[in-house]
């Protein structure tokens, strides 16, 4: 940090700009953590826990919550008790509050929520940025103020509890999700000085006395009635008015302090503008940059930023726009479906017609709406160009959209993608990385040793694709003199660093390049040889542009300094030396005490060798001398795209290629419906080390294909028959079984799919004679052609698929034969949930049906442009949705009654049509049993017997059965989620599901942590594990949610571990779906949010089990029913203490190293519940089948 | 009354049973019922500067691979305040036992770079050890090297340790020098205040179906006590130094037998993980109750009263009493 013009500037994100002030004007913050405004919770628990004080002394009270409606609720009261309070969130978030934000508006308390906004889901979820959820909120009663940069965020979040003190209206203060939020600026930091003047103590006393006190009794909250609630509605009216002129008295006190300006509506632009823009946001940034520029080249353009949005500041708006405008755009980032403009277009025409009408404004400007911007799309000085154009049109488009090509309403106007800003005053800088490289991290370093050591403006923005293994990461930096105003990504850079070269093949970078800018490359080939090794389109690139070009293997450095893998600081010390933002040495200083600071607190072991990186850094980067020719080839890609479905081609490849943004709209489904089994088309090839079978050693055991998070290995036994046409590189063994002497068997793993998380070496029994350290499956290097690979697959794909009712699949030997529906997802490597799900789909995956709640699952299973869940060769395959977070339970239920009720209908419509459809056929679909798969496939049969015989009979009767009859085959019916819905915000949906006593069955991905989020903690999170919002331990035990269920009598429970017994696992499967009633599986997933190596998952699954922690437990109310104990423990006695198996763990571990006292007393707290808990247990199993509720019998 | 009380390093001891490194001493609760069972002294578990180092690096691997993974999150653990991999630990657990038991503490360290040995030799002096135990466990795998380098590589960490601290420093050997003696002195001379003899070293085991190397030490033997007492007693009242055994002792007979040979104390520690730490306890018992059958009133009365320098046949340490042993073997 420095001071300059005795300020003190920082670089932060505009979530820690907003947290940084909430939290030091409230004492409590109830919290739930939510993309993208999770970061504020988590650093307001973090300040919390490190007893970080506010304006007033103490430390704020941080409570998570199991939900936002929770958060909300907890806000209410603590507000009614004369806290002052806030809570952070975003997106469903928010709906969750508007219950409460109602009553919190109804009563006139002053709080400020401060949200980062996001799309709401509808036709899909998106995490990203706009106003959909700030406008659903927008009829509570909360006043509305939106910030439009980093510097606003902060400041904004002052002068809103100014206000709200003040005037007694509640506010909703919101910056642009991710955008704003998650944008690291340098700014200037409000002092604690700063902070206490703004704030009126007589306002907090008086927040205080208006709150509840025995010592002063009365009642607030009552039920109403028709004679009163109107004019008490009524009486807050002056509130409202007074709050834009408090506001205004407090921003031009914050303006005395702090020597920024800010109003509720600012106008910037010509003062005899013709075309205006108004608009709200960080998009006001662009639009008013974007109208300086053309202004500058005679235009007559302005642009009016709405801060204040409730109450709608009706007088400072027309006084703010200049009486010379003729033409009104008005842009909203949300969308109204059906109604006559979105909100800000709304007020605005209301404001203009009033004042007319009123004779405030002589003429009416013709004003136009138009959307933009939704989900992050991105909103650049071109669209703002292309909405002045539009304006200056003799018909201006109304109702419009910009930044989409929509060729189905024809609402978007077109934009020239080449016209930018002049961007000379910044350097720019793009930088290609993995999730994983560190590249991130090292650049949100650069911007802070930028930003806190020189004069210059820094801005850092970090765009991630779709996938949570092999991230894709493309950061974009700028820094210069002036502050930057440019919310939008980098088009043209004069700096790109490509931190993978396996990028090169599939990213077209360069074309991102300005003339004459340099390319850093971190490469496994030298200076010499690299120019050969580049595809033709980046020799292209260098060669027209004049491209300075540089590489280093920065890979080998980071092996050489014993921290292979980590090339984040090298890539970060090249960009140094070759942007020259710093002088050489004051940089190479600078990212040292950078290093220090970062990482003394993990050893000096870390900072040595970081520092031993650097230093090595420089001498292995190389200028590469360009030729004067290109030598590559141009190679037309042979994608297997060219394979795959119209759909897919068209519309998910164009995705995949990252020119998503290019779709009409006309190319998307109207309804939010996608293809399944679309991974397949992807081929990430994101590992260099792959799955390899070696066939001498394998025993078939089926191990490795079980555990399998990717679904990579697949097996199939075949006659040898087939093999005659094998290419070469099929490779296959003897079954290894008696008896079939003619049977071959292949394991086939899926090269280009592979992630080489190793979990099927951990697993692998054998070990090889001659290599202890090779078993029947090895990480090996991938080969370099793929084509031969590619051939064994194809063949593979083309042997017969081993008959689902031939395989005895109660073994995990047998279930290795059937074919698994989930396949290939972007899970992170060696993921704890996804075998278990593929599990799932090789059992039932032909009439499964899947409610899947929000989170890690939705997301690697649902996120487009792809997805894992996928059909067998008849087009059979799971149904799969996600509805929200919080309803899984309910949605899944739905499910099922529909899939009832429809089963229902069908008999019904059997037994009416039984004279025309025959006594055989009606009995044998009525009847048919379907607990064997041979039950399913005889069931099948008739099905299509039906289907046949109905298509000759045109009554409504036969109509209404074909519609219905696919119900007649069973339909298994799944709701997958993970511990932060089933044991925390989805928990009342649970129970009441699971109490409904239907056949639903539930599945309980358990990683004992909000693991999509970032690992804040749930009810699932152990005694002693460190997590987010428990950084000093979770002193509380975990939620035994299987006890919770048992104690319904009905419902079957299963508590299983993979790692730790794969065939227990297996049966509670098929336990579950085969019980007439509900089931709950839970599922002990490991998770990267637990701080282990990936690769020892499954051992740490068979420790946790080893410890006792996690027993072996199935419940089964069929047993009751037959006089016999249901409670079954199928884990053996705890013969390891719990601290072996946790202390393997990051979670748990890093309290011995914080607070070594308390993680002890936390340890034996956690190894007393263990012993107890394994006591009840054990003691469960040992009664007789009396001591069980007995279950309700149909007469 | 017998007395216990014995020497050892400069420091007085209740007891000459003193416990050896050995993880039960990473929990205090140990330490306070090793005094209470009257442990002369405690020599804590060792710390080893490479576990300290990889579990530093190990820390931030999965730090690393955890930041930033994806767009949601930007990592999955909170920012800790007072994190710090490293001495840490250790040095509590020296303040702590320091602050609450009153027999000695002493130290016991394992480094492998020059700055390791003298930087967390520093803090273990400055965190109130009693005195450093250096344990210098090293296998001499790489054979390149020669038995003078190996030797000067235990003479260089003893100066370095001692030029830095001012505590007393015990050496703690192995067996497998060329010449123990002149090694023993040599580090005598260099200013070792005590040597410990011996090490036992982790020896590998074979797991001969899945053809596995397994990392094996498993709890001494009564009859290990052998090759130190052998060499107790040679050393005896040569060297200015003190001298502990170590190994095998499971009672009270390995320990009169140490102190008959020379031994200033006797160290366990498998014993304690067999029968408990009561155990020490049941060991000075029978100590007390030898001494008094034998009628020695201190430690001092029969300390060495076995040694080479006092048997009547000091032959019987060297090759004559090999000899004597094969010519018995003969008459069976």
């Amino acid at each position: 940090m420095m001071e300059k013009n005795k300020s003190k500037y920082v670089t932060l994100d505009g979530n820690e700009g907003a947290a940084y002030v909430a939290y030091r004007v409230n004492e409590v913050c109830a919290i739930y953590p939510i993309t993208p405004s999770s970061t504020m919770a988590e650093l307001a628990d973090e300040w919390s826990s490190h007893g970080v004080t506010n304006i007033w002394g103490n430390v704020p009270e941080v409570i998570e919550m199991q939900s936002e409606g929770g958060a909300a609720g907890t806000v209410h009261g603590a507000l009614q008790a004369g806290s002052l309070t806030t809570t952070f969130t975003a997106s469903q978030g928010l709906m969750l509050m508007l219950p409460n934000m109602y009553k919190i508006a109804g009563e006139l308390t002053s709080t400020v929520f401060q949200v980062a906004a996001r799309s709401l889901s509808a036709q899909g979820l998106s995490i990203f940025g706009d106003h959909q959820d700030v406008m659903a909120a927008r009829t509570t009663g909360f006043a509305m103020l939106s910030s439009a940069n980093v510097q606003e965020a902060h400041d904004m979040a002052l002068i809103t509890q100014a206000t709200t003190l003040k005037s007694r209206i509640p506010f909703l203060h919101f910056f642009d999700g991710f955008r704003t939020s998650h944008e690291v600026s340098k700014i200037e930091l409000l002092s604690d000085d700063a902070i206490k003047t703004m704030i009126d103590e007589n306002l907090v006393i008086s927040h205080r006395e208006r709150a509840l006190n025995p010592d002063n009794p009365f009642i607030r909250g009552t039920a109403q009635n028709p004679d009163v609630y109107f004019q008490g509605r009524e009486t807050v009216n002056p509130f409202y008015k007074a709050v834009p002129d408090i506001l205004k008295a407090e921003m031009e006190k914050f303006a005395r302090i702090t020597g920024r300006t800010y109003s509720p509506v600012s106008y910037k632009g010509d003062k005899d503008a013709e075309n205006i823009i108004i608009i709200m946001g960080s998009g006001s940034e662009t639009a008013v940059e974007t109208s300086a520029f053309l202004n500058t080249f005679g235009e007559k353009s302005g642009v009016l930023q709405i801060r204040l949005f409730r109450p709608f500041p009706k007088e400072e708006v027309l006084s703010a726009i200049p009486d010379s405008v003729l033409k009104i755009a008005v842009l909203d980032r949300t969308k109204e479906p059906g109604a006559t403009g979105e909100p800000l277009y709304q007020d605005v025409l209301v404001t203009l017609v009033e004042a007319l009408a009123e004779g405030k404004i002589k003429k009416m400007p013709l004003t136009i709406g138009g959307r933009y911007g939704l989900s992050s799309k991105e909103f650049t000085p071109a669209m703002v160009k292309a909405v002045f154009d539009n304006l200056k049109s003799e018909t201006p488009k109304n109702h419009f959209t910009i930044g989409i090509n929509d060729d189905v309403s024809f609402t978007s106007i077109s934009y020239d993608e080449t016209f930018t800003l002049d961007e000379s005053n910044w350097t720019q800088a793009l930088f290609y990385g993995l999730g994983a490289d560190g590249t991130v991290g090292a650049n949100k370093n650069s911007i802070k040793i930028i930003g806190e050591n020189t004069d210059l403006y820094a801005q850092g923005y970090f765009v991630y694709d779709s996938k949570k293994s092999g991230a894709k990461t493309v950061s974009h930096l700028r820094f210069g003199n002036q502050a930057i105003k440019a919310p939008y990504l980098i088009g043209k850079a004069d700096f790109i660093a490509c931190h993978q070269f396996g990028f090169l093949e599939k990213e077209n970078m360069l074309s991102q390049a300005k003339q004459g800018a340099v390319f850093l490359l971190n490469s496994p080939f030298g200076k010499d040889e690299i120019w050969d090794r580049l595809p033709f389109e980046v020799q292209h690139q260098i060669l027209h542009k004049g491209i300075k070009f540089y590489v280093i293997n920065a890979t080998e450095v980071a092996r050489k300094t014993g921290m292979p893998g980590r090339i984040n600081t090298i890539m970060q010390t090249c960009f140094f030396e070759l942007s020259g933002v710093l002088p050489p040495d004051e940089a190479i200083k600078q990212i040292k005490k950078a290093i220090e600071k970062s990482y003394i607190k993990k050893g000096k072991a870390v900072v040595e060798q970081n520092f031993k990186a650097v230093d090595q850094t420089l001498e292995n980067l190389f200028e590469v001398k360009i030729p004067d020719k290109i030598t590559a080839i141009r190679i037309e890609s042979k994608s297997i795209l060219q394979q795959a479905p119209d759909f897919v081609r068209n519309v998910t490849g164009v995705m995949l290629s990252g020119m998503g943004d290019q779709l009409p709209v006309s190319a998307l489904p109207i309804d939010g419906t996608y293809p399944s089994g679309t991974t397949k088309w992807e081929k990430r090839n994101i590992s260099d080390l792959i799955a390899v079978w070696n066939p001498d050693e394998c025993i078939q055991c089926g191990n490795c294909s079980f555990v399998c998070p990717h679904g990579v290995i697949r097996s199939k036994f075949y006659n040898e028959n087939l093999l005659d046409n094998a290419p070469s590189a099929f490779q296959s063994a003897h079954i290894n079984a008696r008896g079939f002497p003619e049977t071959k068997f292949t394991l086939q793993v899926y090269l280009e799919d592979c992630t080489g998380c190793n979990l099927c070496y951990e697993v692998c029994p054998v070990t090889e004679r001659q290599d202890h350290l090779k078993r029947a499956i090895n990480l090996e290097p991938k080969p370099t052609d793929l084509l031969e690979a590619r051939e064994a697959i194809s063949f593979f794909e083309h042997l017969p698929v081993n008959e689902k009712s031939k395989v005895n699949y109660s073994t995990v030997h047998g279930v290795q034969f059937l074919e698994p529906f989930f396949e290939f997802s972007g899970a992170c490597a060696g993921c704890g949930e996804t075998p278990y799900i593929k599990l799932l789909t090789q059992l039932f995956g032909d009439r499964l049906m899947v409610a899947n709640a929000t989170g890690c699952s939705s997301i690697y299973g649902g996120n487009l442009p792809t997805t894992p869940w996928t059909t067998n060769q008849n087009g059979q395959g799971p149904a799969w949705s996600n509805s929200l977070f919080e309803d899984n339970a309910e949605f899944g239920l739905g499910m099922r009654v529909a899939a009832d009720k429809h089963l229902g209908i069908a008999h019904q419509l059997l037994e009416k049509m039984r004279s025309e459809l025959g006594d055989d056929l009606v009995n044998a679909l009525i009847n048919n049993p379907q607990k064997l798969e041979s039950d399913i496939k005889v069931q099948r049969e008739n099905l299509n017997l039906l289907r046949q015989k109905l298509s000759a009979i045109q009554t409504p009767e036969a109509l209404h059965l074909k519609s219905v009859s696919d119900h007649l085959v069973d339909r298994s019916v799944w709701l997958i989620g993970g511990d932060g819905w089933a044991y925390d915000i989805g928990s009342g949906g649970l129970d009441h599901a699971l109490a409904s006593g239907r056949n639903i069955n539930v599945l309980v991905l358990d990683t004992e942590v909000y693991s999509n989020t970032g690992g804040q903690m749930s009810k699932a999170t152990p005694t002693a594990a460190t997590a987010k919002f428990a950084s000093a331990g979770k002193r509380v035990g975990k939620k035994d949610l299987a006890m919770q269920m048992i104690s319904y009598g009905n419902v079957y429970v299963a508590q299983i571990a993979m790692g730790s017994n794969p065939q227990q696992a297996l049966l509670a499967f098929r336990e579950a779906e085969a019980y007439n009633g509900p089931s709950l599986i839970l599922a002990y997933s490991h998770c990267i949010a637990h701080g282990i190596n990936m690769q020892k998952g499954l051992d740490q699954q068979h420790l946790a089990v080893k410890s006792g922690y996690w027993p072996l437990i199935r419940y089964n109310p069929v047993l009751r029913n037959a006089n016999r104990n249901p409670f079954v423990l199928d884990s053996p006695a705890p013969s390891i203490p719990f601290r072996e198996y946790a202390y393997n763990e990051l979670r748990y571990k890093v309290l011995t190293q914080t607070k070594p006292k308390e993680a002890e007393k936390l340890i034996q707290l956690a190894q007393d519940i263990v012993d107890l808990r394994w006591k009840s247990y054990q003691e469960m199993a040992g009664y007789g089948a009396e001591s069980f509720q007995p279950l309700y019998q149909p007469s | 009354m017998t007395n216990l009380n014995s020497k050892y390093l400069g420091l007085s001891l209740k007891s000459p049973l003193v416990v050896s490194a050995n993880p039960l001493s990473q929990e205090i609760g140990n330490i306070l019922s090793m005094e209470d069972n009257g442990a002369g002294a405690v020599v804590l578990f060792s710390l080893f500067e490479e576990q300290i180092r990889a579990e530093a690096l190990k820390v931030e691997e999965v730090y690393r691979s955890t930041t930033n993974p994806f767009a949601e999150t930007s990592g999955f653990f909170p920012e800790l305040e007072n994190y710090a991999v490293g001495t840490g630990q250790y040095l509590e657990i020296i303040r702590q036992a320091k602050e609450r038991v009153d027999i000695p503490v002493i130290a016991s360290l394992n480094g492998i770079t020059p700055e390791g040995w003298i930087e967390y030799a520093k803090d273990i002096e400055q965190a109130g050890a009693d005195a450093l135990e250096i344990n210098v466990y090293f296998i001499p795998a790489d054979i390149r090297l020669n038995s003078e380098e190996v030797e000067q590589r235990y003479l260089d960490i003893l100066k370095m340790v001692k030029s830095n601290i001012s505590i007393p420093v015990a050496m703690k050997l192995n067996p497998y020098f060329s010449s123990i003696g002149n090694m023993s002195k040599r580090l005598s001379d260099e200013g070792a205040n005590g040597l410990v003899l011996f090490n036992r070293f982790y020896q590998p085991d074979f797991d001969i179906e899945r053809l596995k190397v397994l990392p094996n030490l498993d709890f001494s033997h009564p009859a290990e006590i052998r090759l130190p007492l052998l060499w107790i007693a040679v050393l005896y009242g040569r060297l200015p130094v003190s001298l502990a055994a170590t190994t095998g002792v499971h009672g009270a007979e390995e320990l009169i037998k140490y102190i008959l040979a020379g031994a200033d104390v006797g160290m366990c520690a498998s014993v304690l993980y067999k029968h408990g730490i009561q155990q020490i306890k049941v060991i000075l018992q029978e100590l007390q109750m030898y001494m008094e059958k034998m009628q020695f009133k201190n430690i001092e009365a029969f300390k060495g009263a076995m040694s080479q320098l006092h048997v009547s046949d000091p032959s019987a340490y060297e090759r004559g009493n090999y000899i004597q042993i094969l010519e018995d073997k003969k008459w069976r």
